[in-house]
């Protein structure tokens, strides 16, 4: 996509080697080396100092019994609160980013995409003090109305939280921290439809609905799952949001209105840290090695996606 | 769309008017929409008069109507393709607004809380000794900028350099694909893990209990170099060819053609991707909740000791606000410290933010670019 050519090659005729060129060369090499030794030093020291936690006494674990069964119900939320952020924020997102690529007149399109955005870069704090302040209290009709007339279904199965500090509440303060990212990445990959491909489809009498179906999403269908893909990512990294929304309780439940909600492994290590004990540190480090699998597969399969599709997604 | 009103030459046959209204479809008006509207206003506001739900109910009910209701309508007169078109286009409308509440509402209840708690001691003092009301954000101030100062020193060389080796020196190189592959795991490191990493190298050198401001700044390099990278790479890939082939033409080393041609002229690009990286970061709470832990008075040093930030001001004022006094009705006194913090943070990253856009526009090179 890159409008210039590329630098020239370096191999010129023999050129004489200054001193200063492999200075230079070399740091730009070590920098380069310092990334992987980073990365490297992050699986490390998690890993020196998580291990213990896999076998800790087991008073550490309790109310489980040992890491595994410690570790699971926080999986377990940290999931559920992503799939439900995501539920929430995909089809909005989507819609947006439409809006801004197509359906939107041009003078707001751009205002539109510019705020989006900076709401990207809202420090989440600030997200989870909202939704601690305002949205869990104002939420009451919603979760009440749900447990009324839905509560067969086992996501709705209530007594509602009287807070509202509920996993609902968490997952929709973590879905719009999503839409900004997925709505931006989204945007951009609509906008780079060929432009002769949604003409062939107008040319052909086609409608908007039926051009953005027809030219439009299948183009872009690997864009967007991958859009999706960093947005998961997101959501299963977020802490402060949820740690500040969130009344949790290591249960295993999919009930997302009532006042006992799982855990996430990063809010679970948010609120334990200041109390550990060392042997209690390293099983939150051990869990946040956990995390870090989590967050490395999903962004792993995104990638994998973007290599997959032949048109590759400029960033 | 029109009907040729006026033909000057005689190019339209009369009777050519026949044969587009033969194939024009049955159209709704332009004000059709707006009928819809107000008639779902209408009965929605009715409904909710005579049933008594509050207003949101009865502006979620005319929302509703207007989205089912005009595509209906469309069904009657225009068919199906049409009432499917005009289905999608009031979804992507109804997105739109329905996102914008809860943002809307957000910066809001920021800006209005906010700026009631904002005031000169709120910016000068520190929260030691304080009890109740009082009290403000000077240490937490003073550590963001500290602590983010840090990480930006350590983020950008660093990040720099590998944007150079990136496109200067790696191209085709195994190390570069390596580097460029774990520069995309870094983007994807979640925060709390980036200070768990700076938590644990630290206790490893200097023991279980250590927090200081310094680890924050390495937790918060870890999420900025990659940013940095990512953004320097694209701007440096932009610089011509010609301009690095000109220079070698005139004799002149790599490393001088670089410094002195490349960097220059990709400069206002790089400024702009470290601006923002920088707004990304300095609103960050987990690692330095972690790692720089949290404290009442003011720490001026990054090596010794815990350092308040403004984004943990917020957290611990939220989660431990104190008492209202005896008597009074109202919120703790730790939420409009808050509210007031929050609303300093978001000013700075949209004043960074800003800055970007601004340094992007005017020391933009003279070349073309993207987008």
């Amino acid at each position: 996509m890159s409008v210039t050519a590329p630098p020239p090659a370096p191999r010129a005729a023999r050129a004489v080697v200054r001193p200063g060129d492999r200075i230079f060369a070399g740091i730009a090499r070590a920098a380069s080396l310092t990334i992987m030794l980073a990365l490297a030093g992050v699986f490390v020291f998690l890993a020196i100092e998580g291990l213990p936690g896999l076998s800790a006494p087991e008073n550490i674990y309790a109310p489980a019994e040992d890491f595994w069964s410690y570790v699971g119900p926080l999986v377990f939320g940290t999931i559920l609160a992503a799939v439900v952020a995501l539920v929430l924020a995909v089809p909005f997102s989507i819609g947006v980013a439409l809006f801004i690529s197509h359906y939107a007149p041009p003078r707001i399109a751009a205002p539109v995409a510019y705020v989006i955005d900076l709401l990207a870069a809202v420090p989440s704090v600030v997200f989870g003090l909202w939704g601690g302040l305002a949205l869990a209290s104002s939420i009451r009709p919603v979760t009440d109305w749900l447990y009324a007339n839905l509560d067969f279904i086992p996501f709705f199965a209530g007594p509602p939280s009287v807070t509202g500090r509920s996993m609902l509440t968490a997952g929709i303060v973590l879905a719009i921290m999503v839409v900004p990212i997925v709505t931006a990445l989204s945007r951009e990959v609509f906008a780079q439809t060929p432009r002769l491909h949604e003409e062939a489809a107008m040319a052909l009498g086609a409608t908007r609905w039926e051009t953005i179906r027809l030219a439009v999403f299948p183009y872009a269908r690997s864009g967007v799952i991958s859009a999706v893909m960093l947005g998961l990512g997101r959501a299963l990294g977020e802490t402060m949001a949820v740690a500040m929304v969130l009344s949790a309780a290591p249960v295993v439940t999919l009930n997302l209105i009532s006042d006992t909600n799982p855990a996430t492994i990063a809010q679970n290590i948010a609120s334990n840290y200041k109390e550990a004990t060392p042997d209690k540190q390293a099983v939150l480090i051990a869990t946040g090695l956990v995390l870090f699998a989590v967050t490395f597969a999903v962004n792993f399969a995104a990638r994998w996606v973007i290599a997959r599709s032949e048109r590759k997604v400029s960033r | 769309m029109n009907h040729p009103t006026t033909t000057t030459t005689t190019l339209v046959e009369p009777d050519a008017f026949a044969i587009t209204a033969d194939l024009t479809q049955a159209r709704l008006p332009r004000w059709a929409v707006l009928l819809v509207g107000v008639i779902a206003l209408g009965v929605a506001g009715l409904v909710t008069l005579l049933t008594g739900w509050s207003p949101t109910g009865g502006l979620v009910l005319a929302v509703v109507l207007m989205v089912a209701g005009f595509p209906l309508w469309s069904m009657v007169v225009e068919g199906r393709r049409a009432a499917a078109d005009r289905l999608a286009t009031s979804l992507v409308w109804g997105a739109f607004v329905v996102v914008l509440v809860p943002l809307v509402w957000l910066i809001w209840m920021v800006v209005s809380h906010g700026v009631s708690a904002i005031d000169a001691e709120f910016l000068t003092y520190d929260m030691r000794n304080v009890v109740g009301a009082g009290g403000g954000i000077f240490h937490a101030l003073w550590g963001t900028i500290l602590v983010t100062l840090a990480a930006t020193l350590i983020s950008v060389p660093v990040g720099l350099f590998t944007a150079i080796y990136l496109v200067e020196y790696g191209r085709g190189k195994r190390l570069a694909r390596v580097t460029t592959f774990l520069v995309d795991v870094m983007t994807g490191i979640p925060s709390i893990v980036a200070g768990l990493f700076a938590l644990a190298l630290f206790v490893l050198i200097f023991g279980p209990a250590i927090r200081v401001g310094f680890g924050g700044a390495v937790a918060l390099s870890l999420l900025m170099i990659p940013t940095v990278v990512r953004s320097a790479e694209e701007m440096l890939r932009l610089v011509p060819g010609d301009l690095r082939e000109a220079s070698y033409a005139l004799g002149i080393p790599k490393w001088r053609t670089i410094v002195k041609v490349v960097l220059p002229t990709a400069l206002g690009g790089i400024i702009t991707g470290v601006v923002l990286a920088i707004s990304r970061v300095i609103g960050e709470t987990a690692p330095l909740l972690v790692v720089a832990g949290a404290t009442d008075s003011v720490n001026f040093n990054l090596f010794e000791g815990r350092m308040m930030t403004l984004p943990v001001y917020i957290f611990s004022q939220y989660s431990s606000p104190g008492v209202v006094p005896v008597g009074t009705e109202g919120d703790p006194p730790g939420y409009a410290r808050a509210w007031g913090a929050a609303l300093v943070l978001i000013v700075i990253v949209m004043v960074l933010n800003l800055v970007a856009r601004l340094i992007g526009t005017y020391f933009a090179p003279k070349t073309e670019r993207r987008r």
